[in-house]
């Protein structure tokens, strides 16, 4: 089984649509996460059954019981995220602010606060219309921890392509670089980039990569809306070759990609003969040929 | 004032909105520009200013003091982020996995485990013209944006007083790295695109709000692509449409060699005037 991640470090690059048309041409030989828990979009194009839920858990709150608390002000003293303040003569603990450290319950003389385990969203275990299972999930509002809730759907996802003896799980990543990619790129066998040739999708994709780097995980790269601007599409591709990254295919700026989302349907799907779609299906060919 | 231009999606326009806008205020008002999104900041490759000061910045970690330790094992029992492991007779410290939370510090009964600062990222302070710019970077590793977001709001408070207008370029999503964003602002553009995914990711974007008890208003990116869906739900929703920025594709272009747009696309500067004007007003409003 290989794990294929796909990132794009600037957001709107296509990455999503991307993703579910992979999932659509590898069909019933991959598992797929849709691991960008923040936005996740996947579910729009796959036509999940939203089966399976499961409550998911990550962290703590604290709260003051008010019986017990003699308002002597130890917990605001030591909390470092100005989550307790002082109203009304009563001590509160903000739970959007709070970070769940639970300093604040080690210090009270009266053991008048307590840890309470954070409900941050629902995990799926979907079956789709491409004949296979998604796991994908749904953040709470103004949740936490989104890293972990990624680490969660990623090791579902590969735990059910082991069992069924999969040949991919395909995981739609978060964008940016920080702690949710992270969780997204931990055990992955190959990583496909999305770019665009703008100012910001080029600096995005080289501090990606450089993240990319540091986990040492071989890594394509596919330059989309390739035409709106030639010149730089030709700088990335020059990058990738300096870098040692596959280069997977350039696709045209197009808005066939909106009609096919607007019915619901991944552009192979919508129009299997259009250039993108060719171009999608040659990249993904390409990837399963380097996995091999 | 302070105005955050935040998105449920990523890549719908804010790093767009944001420098154009501060740009076109800058010409007649006292403004400052923040860049949040420190994991992919953008906004200077448009805003290339001259470079004022550099700041580093830190979060706090514990560092063991070997000789001082007893080994009692309190630091590890109160971790709640497995950032602080007893190993045999050493304990092993995870930066990344830290929140700074000073607990086993504080709680340590022998004082072997100080706070020291790390390295987190860079604050950077620019001039553009008339504009203030303030770009905040995250070091590539580090997991953590929410410090470094802190960090950067406490700066912009401490370096510009309250006669400025202060724009804040935020971080895609709903999670932490958003609500540290828009922890003190006054007012919300949330920018979307008119297509299924824009909607569904707008929705989410507006229960954060609501739930943080902004107050916050849409713009609608690429208008004239997809559906009609995401102005159907702002009507139904009751929430203020600011502006309508077309969908061209000389836009992608100039956007892609990194110019700004309000001077040199009319439909494109019409639309920052009214999503100005809009935004005053509902600021204004009680």
């Amino acid at each position: 089984m290989k794990e294929i991640v796909v990132i794009s470090g600037k957001g709107g690059t296509g990455k999503t649509s991307i993703t579910a048309s992979f999932s659509v041409l590898a069909g019933r030989d991959a598992i797929l996460a849709d691991c960008d828990v923040d936005a996740a979009d996947m579910h729009l194009l796959l036509e999940p059954d939203f089966a399976n839920p499961g409550d998911f858990y990550s962290g703590e709150v604290s709260e003051i019981i008010e019986d017990k608390c003699t308002q002597c002000g130890e917990c605001m003293k030591v909390c470092h995220f100005d989550a307790i303040s002082l109203i009304d003569a009563k001590h509160r603990i903000d739970p959007v602010s709070c970070e769940g450290c639970g300093y604040c319950t080690h210090v009270c003389p009266e053991n008048a606060i307590i840890s309470r385990e954070l409900n941050v969203g629902k995990c799926f275990v979907s079956s789709v219309k491409t004949g296979t299972k998604m796991v994908h999930a749904r953040l709470g509002v103004a949740a936490d921890n989104s890293g972990k809730l990624v680490a969660k759907v990623k090791n579902e996802a590969k735990e059910l392509a082991v069992k069924l003896g999969k040949k991919y799980v395909l995981v739609d990543g978060s964008p940016g670089i920080g702690c949710p990619v992270t969780s997204s790129l931990t055990g992955a066998d190959f990583v496909v980039l999305v770019t665009e040739p703008s100012v910001s999708g080029v600096h995005d994709l080289k501090r990606l990569y450089e993240l990319v780097k540091k986990f040492r995980i071989p890594a394509g790269c596919i330059i989309n809306k390739a035409d709106l601007n030639s010149k730089t599409s030709q700088s990335i591709i020059d990058y990738l070759k300096e870098e040692n990254i596959l280069y997977l295919g350039s696709y045209k700026y197009d808005l066939a990609f909106t009609r096919a989302m607007t019915e619901g349907k991944t552009i192979v799907e919508w129009d299997g003969a259009n250039s993108i779609s060719l171009s999608i299906k040659e990249s993904w060919e390409k990837i399963k040929e380097s996995l091999l | 004032m302070k105005i955050a231009i935040a998105s449920g999606k990523g890549g719908t326009g804010k790093t767009t909105l944001s420098t154009n806008l501060s740009v076109f205020l800058s010409e007649t008002e006292k403004v400052v520009l923040v860049d949040l999104d420190v994991e992919e900041p953008n906004s200077g490759l448009f805003i290339q200013g001259k470079l004022l000061s550099e700041h580093i910045q830190y979060k706090e970690i514990p560092e063991w003091v070997q000789e001082a330790c007893t080994l009692c094992g309190e630091c590890q029992d109160v971790c709640n982020f497995n950032a602080v492991i007893q190993l045999g007779d050493s304990i092993m410290v995870f930066p990344e996995l830290c929140h700074s939370c000073h607990a086993c510090s504080g709680l340590c009964p022998v004082g072997a485990l100080p706070m020291k600062p790390k390295e987190i990222g860079l604050i950077r302070k620019y001039k553009y013209n008339n504009l203030d710019f303030v770009e905040s970077r995250l070091n590539i590793g580090e997991e953590q944006s929410t410090q470094l977001i802190a960090n950067t709001n406490h700066f912009t408070d401490e370096n510009y007083n309250n006669d400025y207008i202060k724009l804040f370029d935020s971080p895609p999503g709903t999670s932490c790295p958003v609500i540290e964003a828009t922890k003190g602002v006054d007012y919300v553009v949330l920018i979307t695109e008119p297509t299924p995914f824009g909607l569904h990711d707008l929705k989410l974007a507006v229960d954060t709000m609501r739930d943080l008890n902004k107050k916050f208003g849409v713009v609608i990116n690429r208008y004239g692509i997809g559906n009609d869906d995401v102005i159907g739900y702002c009507e139904e929703e009751n929430i203020s449409i600011l502006a309508r920025i077309p969908n061209r594709r000389d836009i992608a272009e100039l956007y892609s060699r990194g110019e700004l747009l309000y001077d040199k696309v009319p439909e494109f500067g019409s639309e920052i005037i009214s999503l100005w004007n809009n935004i005053r007003k509902e600021v204004e409003a009680e």
